[in-house]
């Protein structure tokens, strides 16, 4: 993925970065994405996944694109079981470590059905970290000696000009498309993110395209009311879409919990055979409703009620 | 549950790895067990120790009964000091802010090494494991104490695939590898703790659990164990210890 310096900086060059609404639908975002895109995901295991993006993106009927995440869970899965993607590059993929191992990334890896591309989670930070910083590499200490290291041919080792020390240096990591989940974010894309960031921000940096979701649109003047918590800039920003739940069943920090009926039963009816149960989890809860909404009173009102009340209980004291 | 039904297998891990935790060190916990542990630590004699979590958490206090699925959700985040990218996190590593790095897997081998991505052969495997994570950076990166069940299938010789290194293949191969600090310092288990000869970096084992044999321990392990020549015993957990896990895990999602 490590892109010429010269077309990175040109890439970015042609990107409208003025300060314009850049409100729109999920489908009209997911009509910015290509088949085969590098597509990096935000947040971390069950926590600000952009799912209402990967919900829009399986819809569309993606194809081939290649995804990158700090951590996989079920929108893995999705993916996976869609046909949208037959590789993911992250460091962990399962659904969580309280449901097992996942029984569709078992059937799809382990019948070479879909690449799963390990790097050690501190190794995928620092790839979106160059990218982010217009860097060719970055040096690290870890992986070295593993088979984790082994098994990947993007990386070199060199010793230090400095002290000796002998270094593995990691590829930038420059994706076509960012797909982010924030609390907050204005008409121009100026984002706000709380609780943790995880790699939101270099993935934001180093992408090509960013297509922010946010749980609610406030005005450009409250974002300069606090420009402190601006954590993501508008300029590298691409498209803004409201989506309330945004991250369902998943969580978004101080606004819902994991929706945990939910992700009970896909784990239960994924176990026996994951094939059928992604289907028919797909058919039931992406293709089936009519739009974002829907899929939400699909959810269940208790259940929407319940992930909130636990989700704002992390304000209370 | 063992010893007359008092307590679990993984209740044992929890107590026995929290008691290797001191007062005023920082540890980097994973998921599941460590997390426990290190919740249990600073409940019983080490309120001042210091937890980071993956996700990107700086000294969190976790609330009883309100356990995280993983270590990057916002129940991580409760009474921390700060919460931070789960790069830079993980850098506090590297820099070398970190006493003990703290983590189970489903292999381990003679010298320490971890297996948490492929059971049989990486290109064909019988089994796709969930992978690193963060645990090859915090096996590289710092000293390290590991959580697991002794059985036979999950102590072998040489575990499948190295996803963390350990001592790597024993001697000085690891700081020839190019990890130049840290490494495996215990290994907790359900029959023993044990740690790594100083020369050949091979495992031993230095205590046994209450109303465990050496036999026991060697039956339960696929490599030849080194024995210190002066094998103590732990003491079993007590009440208290039971109590302020079961209080933290009133579901038994860790401790079942």
């Amino acid at each position: 993925m490590t892109k010429s310096y010269i077309d990175l900086r040109s890439a970015t060059e042609m990107r409208d970065r003025s300060l314009r609404d850049k409100v729109m639908s999920l489908g009209e975002a997911a009509a910015l994405i290509a088949d085969r895109d590098h597509v990096a995901l935000g947040g971390c295991t069950l926590s600000r996944t952009p799912m209402a993006m990967v919900w829009a993106l399986i819809r569309a009927g993606k194809k081939e694109l290649s995804i990158s995440r700090s951590i996989t869970s079920t929108e893995g899965d999705l993916l996976y079981g869609s046909g949208a993607s037959r590789h993911i590059l992250t460091s962990w993929f399962s659904q969580g470590i309280v449901w097992g191992v996942s029984k569709v990334m078992r059937h799809y890896t382990e019948n070479k059905l879909a690449r799963f591309e390990e790097w050690s989670h501190m190794a995928i930070g620092l790839r979106y970290r160059a990218g982010a910083m217009g860097v060719p590499f970055m040096p690290v200490r870890t992986m070295m000696g593993s088979d984790v290291g082994g098994r990947i041919d993007e990386t070199h080792e060199m010793d230090c000009p400095f002290t000796g020390d002998r270094l593995l240096l990691v590829p930038a990591l420059n994706p076509d498309v960012a797909l982010i989940h924030v609390q907050r974010c204005d008409a121009y894309g100026n984002a706000q993110m709380d609780g943790l960031p995880f790699m939101d921000i270099d993935i934001a940096m180093a992408a090509n395209k960013v297509i922010m979701t946010t749980e609610r649109i406030v005005s450009n003047d409250q974002i300069r009311r606090e420009p402190d918590r601006t954590k993501i800039p508008f300029i590298t920003v691409d498209a803004v879409v409201e989506v309330p739940y945004g991250c369902a069943p998943h969580e978004c920090y101080g606004v819902y919990e994991p929706f945990l009926p939910n992700l009970d039963y896909y784990a239960e009816l994924t176990r026996s055979d994951p094939v059928a149960g992604v289907k028919e989890y797909l058919e039931r809860f992406v293709h089936g409703p009519k739009n974002w909404n829907a899929y939400l009173t699909l959810l269940g009102m208790e259940n929407v009620i319940d992930a909130t009340v636990r989700g704002r209980s992390v304000y209370n004291d | 549950m063992t010893e007359n039904g008092r307590h679990s297998a993984s209740e044992l891990l929890a107590v026995m790895s929290s008691r290797l935790l001191d007062d005023g060190q920082t540890v980097f916990a994973g998921v599941g067990i460590p997390l426990l542990a290190a919740t249990l630590a600073q409940r019983m004699h080490a309120p001042g120790l210091t937890i980071l979590f993956e996700g990107g958490t700086l000294g969190p206090f976790i609330t009883p009964g309100e356990l995280p699925p993983s270590t990057n959700e916002q129940r991580c985040t409760r009474r921390a000091n700060m919460v931070l990218s789960s790069t830079d996190v993980l850098l506090l590593l590297q820099r070398g802010y970190v006493d003990i790095g703290f983590m189970g897997g489903a292999q381990i081998d003679q010298y320490g090494n971890l297996n948490s991505s492929f059971i049989g052969d990486a290109d064909d495997p019988t089994i796709r494991l969930p992978g690193t994570g963060g645990g090859n950076d915090i096996a590289s990166l710092t000293r390290l104490i590991v959580a697991m069940i002794h059985e036979k299938r999950r102590f072998v010789e040489t575990v499948d695939f190295v996803t963390s290194t350990g001592f790597w293949r024993g001697g000085s191969s690891r700081v020839e590898a190019g990890l130049i600090t840290g490494g495996p310092a215990k290994v907790v288990t359900d029959l023993a703790i044990l740690g790594f000869d100083q020369e050949t970096k091979r495992m031993k084992v230095e205590a046994l659990h209450t109303g465990v044999s050496a036999e026991q321990v060697r039956e339960n392990t696929a490599f030849d164990l080194l024995f210190d020549t002066d094998i103590e015993t732990t003491k079993p957990p007590t009440d208290d210890e039971l109590a302020v896990l079961r209080e933290f895990d009133p579901d038994r999602l860790y401790i079942a």
